[in-house]
């Protein structure tokens, strides 16, 4: 038969699919799985915050809000944001409640790219960066970081990678899929590199709740940074809401605005019934916040000294909830040794690659786990390392 | 007793699952095992850990279902010693599982356990409103436990989150 003309997009035929797919539908038909593969917390949403959206529905509030969200929630996201970071956000004109995290980036990636700009994507990250900044029509920039340096990007490392149609950087602190997180004299630098070359800088902090050594610095509270900041954060995490797709992004009037316009056709506004779980979460749930960090931190310790104790390099990752053990010593590269684990000690990981060029070599553990589960994981993936 | 922030930790995991290896707790607490099973003893030589104890969930097990009451007591208080004196009188019977001293419509609450209903009966006429500072009780059986100790009983705690996920 004669092949048909494709009604595809260039753009969209040219995205790779993700490796997560592909490792999602190995996994997905084994039995008896454990799981190191989720990039979400294992804590169901607190009761409380349940039940406010169940009240929320009960009284009938099933209509359209606000395009930016909610009013209430916007004012407790702007409280929170600054008691919480040191970062001030106007409720009315510089906040937008969006869907997850994931939208604000899409939006704030379409405010601002021009066709052919380009963004700088450090790698290893969150594998949606670099697809959305060319959905957006720019060109995404990866850079690599190294293993030697935490995962840190260098100052030196980041400017080689500027050229002159370079408009942004996507920064992730906490980091997904490394665990890294960057201090305030990391930030500085970063920043130093932005105001140099009058960069944007869309920094992602959707995992600034779950610090466990440091406190956490944002970016925006960098000095001189709040103008050239697009913070992204939202629920997902910290609140364990990944299902109810509620994030938020501030940034200074003018980005908001447009960022704004694009929401408002798009989007119209965030669903309404999670944003009055939301309300309910910033007003009352932070104590379950501290009681999930501490739970988080104390699999963290063990899980990471155990990877280290049979044989799999691990640095200790200040934030997220992930380890990004090396795993060269055993020889396989980072997608065998996925799939040979799966295969053979049914646990589930993610290859490093996944994330980027600098991911190969090592594998993606999630500890957002019971620690039942990570104890049974431990020892499989013990038994497993001492047989290759 | 003022504890450390590590030792708080230590007590906070244990209350949760006191049967963890003690190799895995120091890991989560970032101590040597030494240093994790001195802090316990520690912790449990000045009572503040006071024993290690199984929740069961006696309706499972065949025969051995059992009735638990939770009983108000009003008691005449003694001049010297309160409470204490009538309330050690009662928490050495060992059907006595629990005894709070409560503000409000009666001053002791005791809980009883027993195999039947009429066991724990005749234990509240017998032994309980015969002691002489006690003036009333009230018992109450309790029909079901949902949830004891902070522990629910019947939880569909599944993991419902995909396999893998970015
Ligand atoms: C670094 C990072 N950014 C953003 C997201 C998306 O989060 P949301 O659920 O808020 O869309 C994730 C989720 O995995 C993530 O890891």
């Amino acid at each position: 038969m004669e092949q048909t003309k494709t009604y595809l997009s260039e753009t969209v035929n040219a995205l790779k699919p993700s490796g997560i797919r592909r490792f999602f539908d190995l996994a997905a038909g084994i039995e008896g799985v454990i799981s190191l593969g989720v990039g979400e917390p294992d804590f169901v949403t607190s009761w409380s915050v349940r039940e406010a959206a169940i009240l929320s529905l009960e009284q009938g509030y099933t209509s359209y809000t606000a395009n930016a969200g909610l009013l209430e929630l916007r004012e407790e996201i702007s409280a929170y944001m600054e008691k919480g970071f040191h970062v001030t956000y106007s409720p009315k004109k510089e906040i937008i409640v969006t869907v997850g995290a994931s939208q604000a980036l899409d939006i704030a990636l379409r405010a601002i790219i021009d066709a052919g700009d380009e963004v700088i994507v450090i790698e290893p990250c969150f594998v949606s960066y670099a697809p959305l900044v060319a959905l957006a029509g720019g060109k995404p920039v990866t850079v690599q970081t190294k293993k030697e340096n935490d995962f840190k990007i260098t100052a030196e490392e980041l400017e080689q990678a500027i050229t002159n149609r370079t408009k942004a950087v996507i920064l992730c602190s906490p980091n997904n899929p490394t665990g890294t997180m960057l201090n305030r004299h990391d930030l500085e630098e970063i920043a130093a590199v932005a105001k140099k070359h009058d960069l944007l800088i869309l920094s992602d902090e959707i995992y600034a709740e779950l610090s466990y050594d440091e406190k956490f610095v944002s970016l925006a509270a960098i000095e001189g940074m709040r103008e050239r900041t697009i913070l992204i954060s939202g629920f997902s995490k910290g609140f364990a809401m990944t299902g109810w797709r509620l994030g938020f992004v501030c940034a200074p009037e003018e980005i908001t605005q447009a960022m704004l316009k694009i929401h408002q056709y798009a989007i119209m506004c965030a669903p309404t019934m999670a944003q009055y779980a939301a309300v309910e979460a910033l007003k009352n749930g932070q104590e379950d916040v501290i009681a999930m960090r501490k739970d988080y931190r104390r699999r963290r310790n063990y899980f990471v000294q155990s990877l280290n104790e049979i044989g799999l390099d691990c640095h200790i990752p200040g934030g997220a909830f992930y380890a990004f053990p090396s795993i060269q010593s055993t020889g396989l590269t980072s997608e065998q040794f996925a799939e040979r684990l799966l295969l053979e000690e049914k646990v589930a990981v993610v290859p490093g690659d996944v994330f980027g060029e600098s991911g190969q070599g090592h594998i993606r553990c999630s500890y957002a786990s019971s620690m039942e589960q990570l104890q049974e994981a431990v020892k499989r993936m013990k038994r497993f390392v001492e047989r290759i | 007793m003022k504890l450390t922030e590590i030792e708080l930790e230590i007590v906070e995991v244990l209350e949760k699952n006191a049967r963890i290896p003690v190799e895995d707790l120091a890991k989560m607490v970032n101590l040597s095992v030494q240093e994790t099973e001195m802090l316990i003893k520690k912790l449990e030589e000045s009572n503040v850990i006071v024993q290690y104890s199984s929740i069961v969930d006696w309706s499972k097990i065949a025969g051995q279902e059992g009735v638990t009451a939770m009983i108000d007591v009003k008691v005449t208080p003694k001049r010297g010693v309160g409470f204490d004196e009538i309330a050690e009188r009662i928490y050495r019977f060992k059907e006595v599982k629990a005894l709070y001293l409560m503000s409000g419509a009666y001053d002791l609450s005791v809980v009883i356990e027993g195999k039947t209903m009429n066991e724990v009966a005749n234990f509240v006429s017998q032994k309980l409103s015969t002691l002489d500072s006690v003036i009333s009780t009230t018992t109450h059986f309790i029909l079901k436990k949902y949830k004891h100790d902070g522990t629910i009983f019947e939880q569909n705690d599944d993991d419902k989150r995909i396999v893998v996920a970015p």
